[in-house]
């Protein structure tokens, strides 16, 4: 059984929404908290961070939106974010406060393993990771590791990148822990192919994309992903 | 190498550049290990950017008290920029990199890369805030004639903040043929360290200067902060002569040192514009070179010990002093170096070493149009 993995951007609508990837088959979802400069991602999940923070999507109310998620569905929860969110709110406070709000985990796109090792958090690693990056983020990690399948930021690509397959073989060479593939996937057909490499995917741009639409065209989505991952 | 500064830089970028950032630290030791790396700096610092640049004594600009200009501004590309892509374009070179790219507000950084780039034969994409591509036209026309390619960042503030996210993120994305060739001393280490360092030349002369012209040293040094690079190598040749007041002075609007606090942008943990969620604010400047709400976290953490003072001048101060200049001594100088000749002004102190860090040509358009405003006002 692979793992299915869900990105939403937090809002009003994110409680409905993730109800609605859960009910279709996504194994976790996770919650991006809006930065106003977000680096890793290409232009979808940024104008959808864009649009988040024009409507308040602030810290205190992105931890009220996952406490209405948790209350929503049962699946784990994990906040997406940046470091800036961190530095201002406390660094260990709002692990805490995340925790408390549902949360099962972290994720810090542009924080990566060796630096504030303490910060409990699924890492992430990419195709350029050299072999001892790549032990220490498997040695650090919350639970599963996180391969970026491409050099490049979040969105849609016309193909799998190739370079996930490389980086499966040397990340099973340094740890057990679950792969879950993330970045340029985007169609059942993408996450059937990364699926059969590594043990989930992650979905994010496209799911944003298609999550403007509501939750019925989000369920229809998700369970086309479900479909390809579990062929 | 210094990948902090106090509570300040670090790497907080995404994973995939980490392992690039380690090479550049790696080949910048061992560049600076290598003779012949310092000496063909050297050679082209001399013999294609015209250093040693000299300073100018401003008697009629300040006629009560000894300012000395710091002429950058006649550097090859009228801007000190020019001391840090050229140092960087031969780092890039040994790490076989054959694309550069790079971000730009004002342009004089996008003008120095264009040209590095020409002169090595790198391919050249330099990412310009739409707003900047239009207060600062002639420098968008001088890299289209370099051959570099500028691409516009048409969201957000169009300034320099998205330039600096788009360069990034295109180097998320080519990371392995490319150089991010950074303009000033901000950004992830080991940038902040790699272009003080190259950017130390401007203390260095000067502190040989001053002790040739004045027979002692400055009893202030003054220098425009933007993300602080003319600054920083300017401070760093008097760090160690307690008795050399640093001055830097931002732009009232984008004072990340004086009105900002810590978070993250861009790569490091410095003082920056932002508001109680970390969230990045605006920032406003005349000057599309100190139009940032950041600033290089060394600067952060000599604001911290007071080793330096950091104050602002205002758009219309730095008009003022542009002017005046201008008029006094017949030097057009930029509008981000005219925050710094604002303040040196009033600075109290007799001796005064100001780092005038570009030229003002760029800026004629914009200064123009402000005066018919003015006119047609009154």
């Amino acid at each position: 059984m692979k793992t299915l993995v869900v990105y939403l951007m937090a809002g009003p609508e994110t409680p409905a929404l993730a109800e609605a990837a859960a009910a279709s088959g996504a194994d976790i979802v996770e919650l991006g908290f809006p930065f106003s400069d977000p680096l890793a991602d290409g232009p979808v999940v940024r104008r959808a961070g864009e649009r988040a923070l024009a409507q308040g999507m602030r810290t205190a109310r992105c931890l009220e939106c996952l406490a209405a998620t948790r209350a929503a569905v049962g699946v784990p929860l994990i906040p997406m974010t940046y470091s800036s969110l961190l530095d201002a709110y406390g660094w260990e406070r709002f692990a805490e406060d995340a925790r408390a709000a549902g949360a099962t985990s972290l994720i810090v796109a542009d924080l990566p393993a060796d630096e504030r090792p303490e910060l409990r958090r699924v890492q992430l690693v990419a195709p350029t990771s050299t072999d001892d990056r790549l032990r220490t983020a498997a040695g650090t990690t919350d639970g599963w590791l996180y391969l970026v399948t491409v050099a490049g930021t979040t969105g849609a690509r016309a193909e799998l990148s190739p370079a996930l397959e490389p980086l499966v073989e040397r990340a099973r060479a340094v740890t057990d822990l679950p792969l879950y593939a993330g970045f340029g996937i985007s169609t059942p057909a993408h996450a059937r192919a990364a699926a059969e490499l590594a043990d989930g995917v992650v979905v994010g741009s496209r799911a944003v994309e298609v999550a403007e639409e509501g939750p019925p065209a989000l369920a229809a989505y998700v369970a086309s992903l479900r479909d390809a991952v579990d062929a | 190498m210094t990948r902090t500064f106090g509570a300040y830089g670090g790497r907080y970028g995404p994973e995939t550049l980490i392992p690039a950032l380690d090479e550049l630290e790696a080949g910048w030791r061992a560049a600076r290990e290598d003779e012949s790396f310092a000496r063909e700096l050297h050679e082209l610092y001399t013999s294609y950017g015209g250093r040693p640049t000299p300073l100018t004594l401003a008697p009629r600009f300040a006629p009560d008290k000894r300012v000395y200009l710091k002429r950058e501004d006649l550097l090859h590309t009228g801007a000190h920029k020019l001391n840090n892509a050229v140092g960087q374009a031969l780092l890039a070179r040994r790490l076989g990199k054959q694309r550069i790219v790079a971000e730009t507000g004002a342009g004089q950084h996008g003008v120095a890369t264009a040209t590095v780039c020409a002169r090595f034969g790198f391919e050249c994409v330099v990412y310009m805030g739409s707003e900047d591509m239009r207060r600062q036209r002639p420098n968008v026309e001088r890299m289209g004639l370099l051959g570099a390619e500028v691409r516009p960042v048409e969201f957000g503030t169009k300034t320099l903040k998205e330039a600096t996210s788009e360069a990034i993120r295109d180097w998320i994305g080519s990371v392995e043929t490319t150089h991010y060739l950074i303009g000033s001393c901000v950004g992830p280490a080991p940038y902040p360290e790699l272009v003080r360092e190259l950017q130390a030349v401007i203390g260095r002369e000067s502190r040989e200067q001053m002790l040739t012209v004045a027979g002692r040293l400055p009893e202030a040094v003054v220098a425009c902060v933007g993300g602080g690079s003319n600054a920083i190598g300017m401070f760093a040749g008097f760090l160690g002569d307690e008795e050399v007041r640093l001055v830097g002075v931002e732009a009232a609007g984008a004072a990340s040192l004086g009105t900002g606090r810590p978070g993250v942008l861009h790569g490091a943990r410095s003082s920056l514009l932002a508001d109680d969620d970390g969230q990045i604010l605006d920032a406003h400047s005349i000057s599309a070179g100190l139009d940032y709400p950041g600033v290089g976290p060394e600067h952060a953490a000599l604001r911290d010990t007071g080793r330096a003072r950091y104050v602002t001048a205002t758009d219309d101060e730095a008009l003022a002093a542009f002017h005046r200049l201008a008029e006094t001594e017949g030097i057009i100088p930029a509008l981000e170096s005219s925050h710094a000749l604002a303040r040196a002004l009033d600075v109290d102190a007799e001796l005064v070493l100001v780092c005038l860090s570009g030229r003002g040509d760029k800026d004629l358009a914009e200064v123009v149009a402000r005066r018919e405003l003015r006119l047609i006002g009154r």
